[in-house]
């Protein structure tokens, strides 16, 4: 793959595959700038390096969808809402009703924080259902290969197939699970529900080894739940598209269709997820 | 499939997002739903308001057509009443009226007829003295004078 400038026909399915799952890395390789020209560079890039491609398309999916928001919110009328606004306030009033569902503390934050969440995750899980190459192949591929003398190169348009992504996500919420907890219950109290929790202090180190874990099970299941569903999506999307050529269209929408379901199911379960470690981070000591 | 600094950059993305979310997307809807909350509220208590008012004006004006209709029943009566008291009142004074009348041309009567008879009188004595006349012109029966003269002083 070195001399990755094979036309996408005389590709292998398993060659294929691997060039639609890795990512535009661009980072310091042999001493320079650049991007990486195969998955073996990007990992020898080590971790300052970026993929400008998943993290582009989440910038952009983003910021487009909060300054779209911003601006319905800006021009937003009480007695004569557009069609426009009804369907923001629709979506702002949905993640509300769900927050104050399960959400039993006052905390000005949650609510924007899920209205982000949901929306941003469902416009990036959304990208899996652009047909594969339509963005890839027929257009990265050729402006890279113009502009950066950079044939072939990967181009990932769905950013939730990328664990940075949705690890970084389920990160801050984590980093905001503890920020919530100690705030709430105080350093004391955080580290005694670890220490003290299912069985009293006689058995501390029994209560840590089942708490601590638990506690790091949260971002990790939150971020991992949300790359696994969608990478398996986009898996399927590719081996359509490998295996069936120029016939993937049919197969494209029936497994879309499918997929149809997971998009908006993983952003809503993302959501509801934070929504209650969060509330459970509020939640004083009993004892 | 490497972690590298996407995962930072995502991170500060996201908590920039949730920021910006939270001080320009978010209150605004929020406001105007609760905005919105309110009016619908405030309208729903005006209308409950006004209804109340509603039945308590019918209420008033019950009140005050009962109370109109007990008046008019009472100047109706006080009416009735007068009326038959000004017909009574007339209906006296009519007879006395006739009784006045009545007795004042009895008086008149009477006084007529006294008239009547002194003049009757004044008249006797003077058809008395003719007839003495004539009976002196003529031969003076003293017997048929006599007769005569009483018969007169009979039908006087």
């Amino acid at each position: 793959m070195a001399d990755a400038s094979h036309a996408a026909a005389e590709l292998t399915v398993q060659e294929y595959i691997t060039h639609h799952l890795s990512f535009l890395t661009f980072g310091r390789i042999d001493g320079h700038w650049g991007f990486a020209h195969t998955p073996e560079e990007a990992a020898e890039m080590g971790f300052w390096a970026i993929n400008v491609d998943t993290f582009g398309w989440s910038l952009f999916l983003g910021a487009g969808f909060l300054w779209f928001f911003y601006r319905v919110g800006k021009n937003a009328s009480i007695d004569n809402p557009s069609g426009i606004q009804n369907f923001v306030e629709y979506v702002v009033e949905f993640v509300d009703a769900r927050v104050s569902e399960s959400f039993k503390y006052k905390n000005e934050l949650i609510g924007p924080l899920c209205l982000t969440l949901l929306f941003w995750i469902l416009l990036m899980n959304t990208m899996d259902l652009v047909p594969v190459d339509l963005l890839t192949s027929f257009g990265f591929e050729k402006l890279a290969s113009v502009v950066f003398n950079f044939e072939h190169a990967p181009f990932k348009i769905v950013p939730t197939t990328d664990p940075n992504i949705t690890m970084g996500m389920s990160t801050l919420v984590f980093f905001m699970i503890i920020y919530y907890s100690i705030k709430n219950k105080g350093l004391g109290g955080f580290l005694g529900e670890l220490a003290f929790h299912p069985f009293g202090k006689w058995m501390l180190p029994f209560n840590l080894i089942i708490e601590v874990p638990t506690l790091l099970a949260k971002p990790i299941s939150l971020g991992l739940r949300l790359f696994g569903n969608l990478y398996a999506g986009e898996l399927l999307f590719l081996l359509i598209a490998a295996m069936l050529g120029a016939w993937q269209l049919p197969a494209h929408f029936v497994w879309a269709v499918f997929h149809l379901l997971v998009i908006p199911l993983q952003a809503f379960v993302f959501m509801m997820l934070t929504i209650v470690y969060l509330n459970a981070a509020h939640e004083k000591p009993h004892h | 499939m490497n972690i590298n600094a996407t995962f930072l950059g995502q991170m500060i993305a996201m908590a920039f997002f949730v920021w910006f979310c939270a001080k320009y997307v978010w209150p605004p809807f929020v406001g105007i739903m609760e905005e919105r909350k309110k009016r619908i509220a405030d309208g729903l208590e005006a209308a409950s308001r006004a209804q109340k008012d509603l039945e308590s004006a019918q209420a008033r004006s019950e009140e005050q057509l009962k109370d109109a209709k007990a008046d008019a029943a009472a100047i109706i009566d006080q009416a009735n009443k007068r009326a038959a008291q000004i017909v009574d009142e007339a209906k006296e004074q009519a007879r006395e009226e006739g009784q006045r009348i009545i007795s004042g041309a009895n008086a008149e009567i009477e006084q007529e007829v006294n008239r009547a008879k002194e003049a009757l009188r004044s008249q006797v004595s003077a058809i008395a003295i003719a007839g003495a006349e004539k009976i002196l012109e003529g031969s003076i029966d003293e017997a048929a004078n006599e007769e005569m003269l009483n018969k007169l002083a009979t039908e006087l």
